[in-house]
């Protein structure tokens, strides 16, 4: 079942056209990743998905309802939670505080999904009356990803959850992410500049080159590309001259 | 006995002023800008509720009166943020300060075509009751004010720290885009913080009216009550309320003691002590921040 699938959304900065029609699909306890370089436009078409920027034209399905335009509350009350790139933390708040406000546009009671965040990072149980403030960059990260679960969501999308970290971190995170989705079932949308942790854990992936989707397909096939392997997972390429070709062309197939 | 005298009386001025201050201080987090209109607020509540109560007006029983001039401020406050504020955010922090103290004077000017320019005196039941104790006398006014003022900082605090919405105020205020990922109506909580700060205002305004006659300009003390934000560190509630009382004491006491005009000056001599000593005011919230 398709959870979430937008089709030709273009969004701006001002004059900026950040998205040249995008359109993604997203199936139900996927994960699905989204490569590509800085300046591609991941964080434009993650924000324009949570509400924080409404695209100029183009449509977003989730579960069967239009959800482009709407204010990011009603975004998240839909089941839409979003980890933020950078973390954004809110750093004089209690890790507990932080964590009740993920559940906040819950009705419901959502103490079980506090035990659940807990048993997924006890880190946070053991520093829960802290100020989030005081928490290395992981354990920021933890929480972000934890106060996303809060809102138990049925799309969580995570915005580049290894930046900053070192890559042992990187790796605990990304384990904790490839847990989440099989344990719970938690279905995601994941942004990664590092390709090769994103393409081990992802199941199907998409590249984003100057706003628009270049190539699409399952995390084997993208693995398998050409172009993936040389631009995203850093292989040299060998030529008959035994030279890196440097001014070799993409041709995303 | 003469300097406990004094302080009794500066501190229930202070309350005022920590009053005031602290309406500063909620929409300096809320909206990130000073309103410069709070002491305005404060003077049109007073006379709000004056225009309710008093006999030769409406004649509302005072508590009354009171109330509905709160509930009237809330309003107004609210409305001044749907209707004005809103539209100049994401303009630069001067914006809101120009903007905040034309507001003032439109305040002032409604006033003033309202009530006039003469003093009035707000009728309160506490009027000219004095308690006696040892040498020293303590009007009634000042007890009740400063017993208000305690009332109402416990009530603010426990808004901010246990309810659901005030979670969410302090959440608005310190990370703004989280807020709004998290699902937190970042708009409708400015709305709700302008129109608490209009409320808090309004207390303030009853309570510096029960001490004397009040005219159009008393919004003045606004600035006096920014120093006090300012000292308190313009960002922590429990500073605002300190550096209002901390004013209000030393305002009386320099009087007495200090030569010549220093007591007027007093207020802003201790914010340039503050400023220059610790340049984040004594409760300030600057902590390292990780990135």
């Amino acid at each position: 079942m398709t959870v979430l699938s937008t089709r030709n959304l273009e969004t701006f900065y001002g004059a900026i056209m950040a998205l040249r029609g995008v359109s993604i699909d997203v199936d139900q306890g996927e994960i699905v990743t989204i490569l590509g370089a800085n300046g591609a436009g991941k964080t434009t078409l993650m924000k324009t998905i949570a509400g924080l920027m409404d695209p100029e034209k183009g449509t977003i399905d989730f579960m069967g309802d239009q959800i482009a335009g709407l204010d990011p509350d009603r975004v998240v009350q839909k089941g839409i939670a979003l980890v933020p790139e950078g973390r954004e933390v809110f750093p004089y708040l209690t890790i507990e505080e932080n964590l009740r406000l993920g559940a906040y546009t819950r009705r419901d009671s959502s103490a079980d999904d506090l035990d659940l965040v807990y048993e997924y990072f006890p880190i946070l149980k053991e520093r829960r009356r802290q100020a989030a403030g005081f928490l290395s960059g992981g354990q920021q990260q933890m929480l972000a990803i934890g106060r996303g679960l809060m809102a138990r969501p049925r799309l969580m999308m995570l915005d580049e959850p290894s930046l900053g970290l070192s890559p042992l971190l990187t790796q605990e995170i990304f384990g904790i992410i490839a847990r989440l989705n099989a344990e719970q079932g938690v279905t995601m949308l994941l942004v990664e500049q590092n390709a090769h942790i994103a393409l081990a854990t992802a199941h199907k992936g998409y590249v984003l080159e100057m706003g628009r989707i270049v190539m699409a397909g399952s995390t084997e096939k993208l693995r398998a590309s050409d172009d993936i392997q040389e631009f995203y997972l850093g292989r040299t390429g060998e030529t008959q001259r035994d030279q890196k070709r440097w001014k070799r062309r993409k041709t995303w197939r | 006995m003469e300097l406990l005298q004094l302080m009794i009386g500066g501190l229930a001025n202070g309350c005022i002023y920590g009053l005031v201050a602290l309406g500063f201080v909620m929409i300096y987090k809320a909206s990130e800008g000073v309103n410069f209109a709070q002491g305005d607020m404060m003077m049109l509540g007073a006379f709000i509720a004056l225009g309710f109560g008093n006999t030769d007006q409406m004649g509302l029983p005072f508590g009354v009166a009171v109330l509905l001039a709160m509930v009237l401020m809330f309003g107004i406050g609210w409305g001044v943020e749907r209707v004005v504020v809103r539209q100049i955010f994401g303009q630069p922090q001067f914006a809101l300060v120009i903007l905040t103290i034309a507001l003032g004077f439109v305040f002032r000017f409604v006033a003033g075509s309202i009530w006039g320019y003469t003093p009035l005196v707000l009728e309160t039941p506490f009027a000219g009751q004095n308690l006696r104790s040892g040498g020293i006398v303590i009007s009634l006014a000042d007890l009740v004010t400063i017993g208000v003022t305690l009332v109402l900082t416990l009530a603010l605090w426990a808004f901010f720290a246990f309810t659901r919405i005030g979670l969410a105020a302090q959440a608005a205020s310190q990370n703004q885009m989280a807020a709004y990922i998290v699902g937190v109506p970042v708009m409708r909580v400015n709305s709700l913080i302008w129109g608490l700060s209009g409320a808090v205002a309004t207390v303030a305004g009853v309570l510096y009216a029960t001490r004397g006659a009040i005219d159009p300009n008393i919004g003045l003390l606004g600035i006096k009550a920014f120093a006090a934000a300012v000292i308190g560190g313009l960002g922590s509630l429990p500073g605002a309320l300190l550096g209002g009382l901390i004013i209000g004491v030393v305002e009386p006491v320099a009087g007495r003691y200090a030569p010549g005009e220093l007591a007027k000056m007093s207020p802003y001599i201790i914010m340039l002590i503050v400023l220059v000593t610790r340049p984040g005011g004594l409760f300030s919230q600057i902590q390292m921040k990780k990135v």
